[in-house]
């Protein structure tokens, strides 16, 4: 155990224990084992996932050296899969590796059951057709699947999973929920015991920024009727010089950090517009086959409305503030005592409705509870559209919209990814597989392509000529940094799947790799 | 890192890398170096055409920048000879997010005209540290820099040696029980003392990829480059997006010429004082050298060409720039990593006047 903690050192700071765990009892399949595939998995194997299978039916052959770094000159002619195994499993030899010799088109008829042995599915430069059949079995099987293709300098990824619930969705930006325009009794009792005006300037400089706000709006709220000043510029014209005031010596950090933060006494953190979203959700009419999640969700809501009177619980945690160590650490408590009061007052709202829909009213324990009231405010669920809603989505009017955007190539190289595979369905082989026939393919792409946005209903906009000369100049061409690209994003997102960390994308990620540039279309 | 295996752990990691990529990819060399790149003479940089940072640290980034900004020479009009160009790829990571740019000394925003894209840096005040500690890394901390020099005297701090890395942990650990501060664990020191940056094998593999996709267009025109600096954010769904900014006209690195008006009167002398006093060069500068279109003005070694070119210091300007009204100065210093070009434009003394009485009014 000492070694996991040095080898994964690194990435323990970001997923945590917790997280790795989650990683080590993932089953992985990867559908085709070219550099798309396997860099994908190069990242999952070096991150420590329990196991993976590689489907591939083909044979190492020349080109593959040119793009796979998982294969070498002495497996020519072997079976690919068996190949990129065998160097995958050589990075990490703590995780399990598996190959199957067949081609995931064919599985996919032979045996679908196949797939129920995993947690997820990453499926590697496959064509719309055997996609469709696959993500049919995998929201039967309840197994998640991650679609991912390069294209030339191009790349598409589409996640597609019924719903994935996400406690710990880390956002960048946290807004700190201090309170300070509202303080509980306990709070208001520690504010009372400072005197701010007080000569000692010792002291003076080390009372904690949040007590400073909270007294000197209350202060202002005294002088105006009860209320807090109206807007931004108030706040600063105003409110910010009384702060100002009050302090004594320019070197007053704790009176820098209260000016620094004042905006938060008017603009608390709200119930966002995501939360707001879960909160209304058809799923927190809870029965016995609930999800945790969706119990706690159910629970969350009476607190609001009712011990929370409209905020969500306290996560208790409070930013560094310049003070005496006793005036902080006492402040420190304050903060998590409400936030285990509320934590408690959540505990009873969840064993109610367990009792109600007959379960055994402690069967979440406190410590998920917990958990899930430090991190209330941030909640995400994804849902994604089934392929085939996609393919045979009615989007046009949405795609005219950005295709008309002429900054934006992303939307345009979506339709021609797709048109490809329309292509290939035709001719038997992608566009621009001949030099000799390279214009007349053009034409042949361009065609293909304003047919699938005529049936999406969005006819009449005129993809640009130079992009459809470059998707068949690209020559279905996986190359290596761009797959590499593609493949490091899919095990990105599989990371944040599986660890159940971190927010994945809603959507279809389109990339392009001429600009490095990407967009996520929602069709 | 994929190319290092179990059996590799100890070994320097370029003769690791080398050996991996030339026992993969027939035909290709790769020369290991494992030093220190600041150990490298200067010419040794020259002898490449695209220069890929796999860096780590702002200040190792910044050497190299002013090395290959040093390397452009600039033509008559201010634009740069294409020929003395030598294009850097960089990139790097933190957890699920991640940057990548290109840089073009003398056409494009050098390192060091967009420092600001890097956040400052996090250091607790000393007297926090020493009197009210309010956090663990405050603890830490106060074991790390103050600790260790009172009660381990005479030995140097080694980050890597464990004896030391407990030594701290148990010293923080006792400073938080003293301050009722909880949560000091051994990875957190670990992370507080050696700055440790959180790591992950995907998106450096995207980032890395990205870099080698940006030099591949670059050596092969196979396509458009990225708008100069690409941010990947991983965090919430996936955003790769470029974020353009210009170079600025004051850059000290990569500036043609760093603006400067001085009085037509000015001596040598003089001009090397008013360096001293401007704010942009007096931290870069100690033992200023200056030369004018190749030929030496004054030189500060070796002593034959020092006594030599003495005598300039008293001279105007003007007339060793051969009377131009403005034309650019190549100073070298020791301090420099590569040169500063400094455009100078004398302004006539009858215009002072002028724009002061404009001025009043």
């Amino acid at each position: 155990m000492a070694l996991r903690s040095t080898k994964y050192d690194r990435q323990l700071r970001i997923w945590g224990e917790h997280g790795q765990s989650a990683l080590e009892r993932a089953h992985i399949c990867v559908l085709n084992c070219g550099p798309t595939g396997s860099e994908a998995l190069k990242n999952l194997v070096l991150g420590g996932i329990g196991s993976f299978t590689v489907v591939d039916a083909s044979k190492v052959c020349a080109s593959d050296l040119g793009n796979n770094y998982f294969v070498d000159w002495d497996s020519l002619g072997q079976s690919k899969a068996k190949t990129v195994s065998a160097f995958l499993h050589e990075l990490n030899d703590a995780v399990d590796a598996k190959f199957v010799e067949e081609s995931p088109e064919a599985l996919l008829e032979s045996n679908p059951a196949f797939f129920s042995q995993f947690t997820l599915v990453i499926a590697t430069q496959m064509q719309e057709n055997s996609l469709l059949k696959l993500d049919e079995i995998c929201r039967q099987l309840n197994v998640m699947l991650i679609i991912a293709r390069s294209y030339g300098l191009a790349g598409l990824l589409r996640i597609s999973v019924e719903e994935h619930d996400v406690i710990e969705s880390k956002p960048d930006n946290k807004v700190e929920d201090l309170r300070l325009h509202n303080p509980w009794p306990e709070l208001q009792r520690y504010v009372d015991e400072f005197d701010i005006d007080t000569t000692d300037n010792v002291i003076h400089k080390h009372i904690p920024f949040a007590v400073l706000l909270i007294k000197i709006t209350q202060d202002w709220k005294r002088a105006h009727n009860g209320k807090l000043p109206a807007n931004v510029r108030e706040l600063k014209v105003n409110f910010l010089t009384i702060t100002a005031r009050r302090r004594v010596e320019e070197d007053e950090d704790n009176y820098t950090e209260a000016l620094k933060s004042a905006y938060v006494v008017l603009f608390p953190p709200e119930i966002s517009t995501e939360l707001h979203a879960i909160l209304e959700d058809k799923l927190t009419e809870v029965n016995a086959s609930s999800p945790d999640f969706w119990v706690m969700v159910a629970a969350l809501k009476q607190y609001i409305a009712k011990e929370g009177q409209g905020e969500p619980p306290l996560d208790g945690a409070i930013p560094d503030m310049h003070s005496f160590t006793d005036y902080y650490i006492k402040l420190q408590k304050i903060y998590q005592a409400r936030a285990e009061a509320d934590v408690t007052a959540m505990v009873g709202h969840v064993s109610c409705i367990l009792k109600q829909i007959g379960r055994d009213s402690s069967s979440i324990p406190r410590t998920t509870i917990k958990h899930f009231c430090k991190n209330t405010r941030h909640l995400r669920v994804l849902r994604c559209k089934t392929l085939r809603d996609e393919f045979s989505s009615k989007a046009g009017p949405e795609l005219q919209r950005l295709l008309a955007n002429e900054e934006s190539s992303h939307p345009a190289l979506y339709v021609l990814l797709r048109a490809v595979d329309h292509f290939a369905a035709t001719y038997n082989r992608y566009p621009g597989a001949f030099d000799g026939e390279l214009e007349e393919d053009v034409s042949r792409l361009k065609a293909i392509a304003v047919s699938i946005l005529n049936d999406m209903g969005g006819g009449g906009v005129a993809l640009p000529e130079d992009l459809i000369s470059e998707v068949c100049r690209f020559g279905a061409g996986e190359i290596h940094t761009v797959a590499s690209i593609v493949g490091g994003i899919a095990s990105q997102e599989a990371i944040k799947l599986l660890t159940r960390q971190f927010t994945p994308v809603q959507g279809t990620f389109v990339y392009n790799a001429m600009s490095a540039t990407s967009l996520v279309l929602n069709l | 890192m994929y190319y290092c295996r179990m059996q590799d752990v100890g070994k320097a990691k370029a003769d690791v890398a080398a050996a991996r990529v030339m026992q993969r990819v027939k035909g290709v060399t790769v020369t290991p170096h494992f030093c220190k790149i600041e150990e490298k003479d200067i010419s040794f940089f020259k002898d490449f055409q695209i220069i890929v940072l796999g860096l780590d640290s702002l200040e190792a980034r910044s050497y190299i920048n002013s090395v290959v900004c040093g390397f452009v020479e600039y033509e008559e009009d201010g634009s740069p000879d294409l020929s003395t160009i030598k294009p850097l790829v960089d990139g790097g990571t933190e957890g699920f997010k991640g940057h990548a740019r290109v840089i073009i000394p003398g056409i494009t925003p050098c390192f060091h005209c967009s420092l600001w894209l890097f956040p400052p840096q996090i250091t607790f005040p000393l007297c926090t540290l020493a009197e009210t500690p309010r956090s663990p890394a405050h603890c830490i901390e106060f074991a790390h820099l103050i600790q260790w020099g009172q009660d381990r005297t005479g030995e140097t701090f080694d980050a890597d040696n464990p004896e030391h890395m407990k030594w701290i942990y148990d010293q923080a650990l006792k400073r938080g029980e003293q301050f009722n501060i909880s949560g000091i664990t051994y990875s957190l020191t670990q992370g507080v003392v050696k700055n440790i940056v959180p790591a992950i094998a995907s998106t450096n593999a995207i980032i890395a990829a990205t870099c080698v996709l940006e030099t591949l267009k670059i050596a092969t025109m196979c396509s458009t480059g990225m708008d100069i600096y690409m941010q990947y954010t991983g965090t919430e769904g996936i955003y790769l997006r470029t974020v353009p900014h210009d170079k600025d006209p004051n850059c000290i690195i990569c500036s043609p010429g760093v603006p400067l008006e001085v009085d037509k009167s000015i001596t040598l002398q003089k001009f090397i004082d008013t360096l001293f006093k401007d704010r942009r060069f007096k931290l870069k500068l100690s033992k200023p050298s200056v030369s004018y279109h190749g030929n030496n003005l004054y030189m500060q070694a070796p002593p034959v060409l020092e006594e030599m070119t003495r005598p300039n210091l008293q001279e105007p300007l003007v007339r060793l720039m051969g009377g131009e009204k403005s034309d650019v100065l190549n100073i070298n210093d020791r301090r420099l990593t590569g040169v500063l070009r400094v455009r100078v434009t004398f302004k006539d003394d009858a215009e002072t006047i002028d724009m002061d009485t404009v001025g009043t009014h």
